[in-house]
């Protein structure tokens, strides 16, 4: 079952088109990674399919919904986490818990079991009164990730969730993610670490609006003949050194 | 001196770049002209009368029918003890009393009548415009009668003179209606120097430039002046606009000397900007820096500077803390060169505390300006 | 809260010193220590012979620095941010083209396009040139690929070693740390303390374990067989390869592999392989955790 169906989609913004004509599905449960060089168009790509952006042309449905015409019905069904914003800094761990269940709809005589779960899944039991920003990075970002999935959404979009995040810390977020794809959530996340474009369960890799390569890791390092994830990115990156505008 | 100009040049750059910002900065002291100048400028049409007359003669008669036929006035009330006056013009139901003398025809005639007129001074452009019907009214009666006295050939020794007084309760002095150039003046130029100062310097430190300038040969005085200088202009351009706009709209002359009022000007500007250098200095974000400008400089400045209300009606505690404001002892002195024409002599305190408060804050700016980001 | 504690560190002439550390690591308290901008509250340090408390004014004549958040005036353009920064500086674009001619060249054909308009590699690249248009002693470049694609990172990376060889000495800071590799000598730091000085090989050399890439078809489920074994020390993913070291008391490659064969794990691959700096980093973390 394919909770993202995505067909030519394509984005204008005056004479410079951001994203050219993409098609694309992504299976439910599946870890799918979206890269691409700065600029490329990952983020207007990513805006359209959360419902925050109109297509110019093509269309394409998130968790059953059409982008287009159903975004606040779109915008129910998915979670979102970036590396910009995520959680209030001055409020406390389960306060933001709080808020973000409020937010996401759960029922008020449900919440306080809901904070007490996802305390004790992030081991957090100890932390709850912390402010967040006292925490650590990567704590913060996984913290971020469990509020994003909060509402157990169908689908989860992470935008560079562990840039600058300590090696560790790195890794157990990528726990964090797996277990959700188990539980079924799909997970469609950027990064610019390329060993996180090998966790995923296929990758997709965007050059000057298009996507020039989709397939499993493994897939593409053959069909390019290389070692590495790193290898087929700057193989594709290079050739569009127009990429750059 | 190069890398000065390149510095104010690139201030300009960013200025003139902020096209809305800058419209809003030109057109900000002519809305406030408008909105003071005219806005308080209520019409007085059908103002009602309470009159106190004990002569009940001829000329009071003829007065009070003179005042009823204006398009100004309406005779509501007459009062039948001068104690009433108080009462009924605090309670709002008139807007002027006029008190007669005893005796009024005959003492009219001997040249000596007076007539007072009462009103409500805490809103002293209508109690002005109010005062100027009913004087010229009365006045006119006082010429008929001294032309009646000459055509019949009486004696010209002793024309009918009305003395005619006003009396403002609650604003005896009637500064309000003087404060409003004077008010605008001191608010535009605190906002262009203050608060757009404080912004750009603290705009630099959000966006993480200034720790490249820091990390730089540059003097931070030169950082200081070269921020300054580009709202320093903007201020001689609005000050230029409020000037012209007061004289040629509003009417109101520049009584003493132009020279004067701009060097005025400037000692205020130059306050300002050290303000708004140091509010910049101390406020880690552009937000601070403009909540601080608009919260503890402009409002108070709005409030308690005699823009609106007058100081002297104040409660005694307001009246203390207006005077560490610095736009009062602006505001006071331009009202006193622009509309009573005095010269520097006159206005020596307001130019003295001023000159300290300039120099206070721009030591505490070069104080507190630190070298490095702590 | 202590920011750094007891850093001491020497930076050759010419030299690329990478300070390798996740954030909130300290790094941008030590480059704005470094940069004159913050006082330490205890501790000394000298750049080039002057010192950093009295002869501020030397040293800030002497560096380049570009903070973490590319410092540009978005309102100006790329012209008129080099020549705002050459001005700064009493120098002039002309003056020292050949050093940044390789940078700026590429973002010239732009040279009259808003900075704010920029895309991040551009961004970077006008930084990097405004950064270095007095032809400093020192650059400091504080995080100047995190957000930065893979592509843009190695072209920033060419970029410095071009520098490095026109003799300016380089002090940059990354999360990535697969950058490590890119430097002279590095140092590995955590919670406001260096854990580790060296050349890059010099970390890797002193890794205190073997270290073997292990592999199968479902790589989640052999994370967890793994970590069931009381003789895997540690167990890491990288990539498409599972890191682990072993505790040979307990434990041999040998034994292990059977082990995992019998779980019923397919296309098992295990092989030892040279650590990587991020090994070494998660090494001396669990070290100083435990």
């Amino acid at each position: 079952m394919s909770v993202i169906k995505v067909e030519n989609l394509t984005k204008h913004f005056g004479n410079f088109i951001a994203v050219n004509n993409i098609t694309f599905q992504v299976e439910k449960g599946e870890i799918f990674g979206f890269l691409g060089v700065n600029g490329a168009g990952k983020t207007t790509a990513m805006r359209m399919l959360c419902g925050l952006s109109q297509p110019t042309s093509g269309s394409g449905t998130v968790a059953g919904y059409d982008i287009a015409s159903q975004s606040e019905d779109v915008k129910k069904h998915i979670g979102y986490m970036s590396q910009k914003f995520a959680l209030y800094e001055d409020l406390k761990v389960w306060e933001n818990m709080r808020l973000y269940a409020g937010i996401y709809g759960v029922p008020r005589s449900e919440i306080p079991a809901v904070i007490d779960r996802m305390l004790a899944a992030l081991g957090f039991e100890s932390e709850k009164n912390t402010l967040v920003k006292e925490l650590p990075l990567g704590w913060k970002q996984k913290l971020a990730f469990s509020v994003s999935i909060i509402h157990r959404p169908e689908i989860v979009f992470l935008d560079e969730p562990t840039g600058g995040v300590d090696p560790a810390a790195r890794r157990q977020f990528w726990e964090f993610i797996y277990k959700a794809a188990d539980e079924g959530i799909t997970v469609f996340v950027t990064t610019h670490y390329m060993d996180e474009a090998e966790y995923c369960h296929r990758v997709s890799i965007m050059v000057d609006g298009r996507i020039e390569a989709l397939d499993t890791p493994a897939r593409l390092k053959q069909q390019f003949s290389v070692a590495s994830m790193d290898d087929v990115f700057t193989k594709l990156a290079r050739k569009a050194e127009g990429g750059e505008q | 001196m190069k890398t000065f100009f390149s510095f104010v040049k690139k201030e300009f750059l960013y200025i003139f770049r902020d096209i809305p910002t800058m419209i809003i900065l030109l057109l900000f002291p002519i809305l406030m002209i408008i909105l003071f100048g005219f806005g308080i400028n209520t019409e007085v049409r059908d103002t009602r009368v309470a009159v106190f007359d004990p002569s009940r003669d001829v000329a009071t008669q003829e007065l009070v029918n003179r005042l009823s036929a204006s398009e100004y006035f309406v005779i509501d009330r007459y009062l039948s003890d001068i104690s009433e006056a108080e009462k009924v013009l605090k309670k709002g139901n008139v807007g002027l009393v006029v008190v007669f003398s005893n005796n009024f025809n005959e003492n009219m005639q001997r040249g000596s009548a007076s007539v007072q007129l009462i009103t409500d001074g805490s809103d002293p452009n209508t109690a002005s415009s109010l005062a100027n019907y009913a004087t010229a009214i009365i006045n006119q009666l006082a010429v008929d009668h001294a032309q009646l006295a000459t055509n019949v050939g009486g004696n010209n020794s002793r024309l009918p003179i009305i003395n005619c007084q006003f009396k403002l309760l609650y604003n005896p002095t009637m500064k309000g209606a003087y404060n409003t150039v004077p008010g605008v003046l001191g608010l535009v130029l605190m906002l262009i120097c203050t608060m757009m100062t404080s912004i750009s310097i603290a705009r630099e430190k959000e966006t993480g430039t200034m720790e490249v300038l820091l990390v730089s040969p540059v003097k931070p005085i030169t950082i200081i002046l070269s921020k300054t200088a580009p709202y320093f202009v903007l201020s001689l351009v609005n000050l230029a606009t409020t000037l012209l706009l007061s004289i040629f709209v509003l009417k109101v002359p520049v009584a003493g000397s132009l020279t004067l009022l701009v060097g005025l000007a400037m000692l205020f500007i130059f306050l300002c900007l050290s303000l708004g250098v140091l509010i910049s200095i101390v406020a880690p974000s552009q937000i601070v820096a403009m909540l601080v400008s608009a919260v503890v400089m402009m409002m108070p400045t709005i409030l308690l500077a005699g823009l609106i209300f007058p100081v002297e009606n104040m409660p005694l505690i307001l009246q203390v803390i207006a005077q560490i404001l610095p736009a009062k002892w602006f505001i006071e002195a331009v009202r006193n060169v622009m509309i009573k024409g005095v010269g520097i002599s006159a206005i020596s305190q307001e130019v003295l505390v001023l000159s300290g408060m300039a120099v206070m804050f721009l030591a505490m700016s070069v104080k507190k300006f630190n070298k490095r980001i702590e | 809260m202590q920011a750094l504690s007891d850093v001491s560190f020497e930076v050759e002439k010419g030299e690329i010193f990478g300070l390798i550390g996740p954030d909130g690591a300290g790094k941008t308290t030590l480059f704005r220590i470094l940069t004159t901008l913050i006082l330490a509250d205890s501790g000394t340090a000298t750049l080039n012979g002057w010192d950093m408390v009295r002869d501020y004014r030397k040293i800030r004549d002497n560096v380049g620095y570009m903070p973490g958040r590319f410092s540009l005036y978005q309102n100006m353009t790329v012209e008129e941010n080099l020549n705002f920064f050459a001005t700064l500086f009493h120098t002039t674009i002309a003056e020292n083209y050949d050093l940044v001619k390789d940078i700026y060249s590429r973002i010239e054909p732009f040279k009259k396009r808003m900075a704010g308009k920029l895309s991040g590699g551009m961004k970077q690249k006008l930084a990097l040139s405004c950064a270095l248009i007095h032809r400093p002693l020192v650059l400091f470049l504080d995080e100047p690929t995190t957000g930065i694609d893979p592509m843009s990172r190695k072209e920033l990376w060419a970029m410095l070693r071009g520098l490095k060889s026109q003799g300016i000495t380089i002090v940059v800071s990354t999360p990535y740390m697969d950058e490590a590799m890119l430097c002279d000598r590095i140092a590995l730091i955590q919670k406001g303390k260096i854990m580790s000085i060296d050349t890059p090989q010099g970390i890797i050399g002193r890794f205190p374990q073997k270290v073997f890439a292990v592999k199968a078809d479902n790589m989640s489920r052999l994370l967890s067989s793994l970590r069931e074994y009381a003789g895997v020390r540690s167990c890491h993913t990288f990539g498409e390869f599972h890191h682990i070291t072993i505790d040979n008391e307990q434990l041999t490659i040998d034994s292990l592999r059977d082990a995992l064969v019998e779980a019923g794990h397919k296309n098992l691959e295990i092989k030892e392989i040279v650590p990587t700096i991020e090994d070494c980093f998660m090494e001396l973390t669990s070290e100083t955790r435990a």
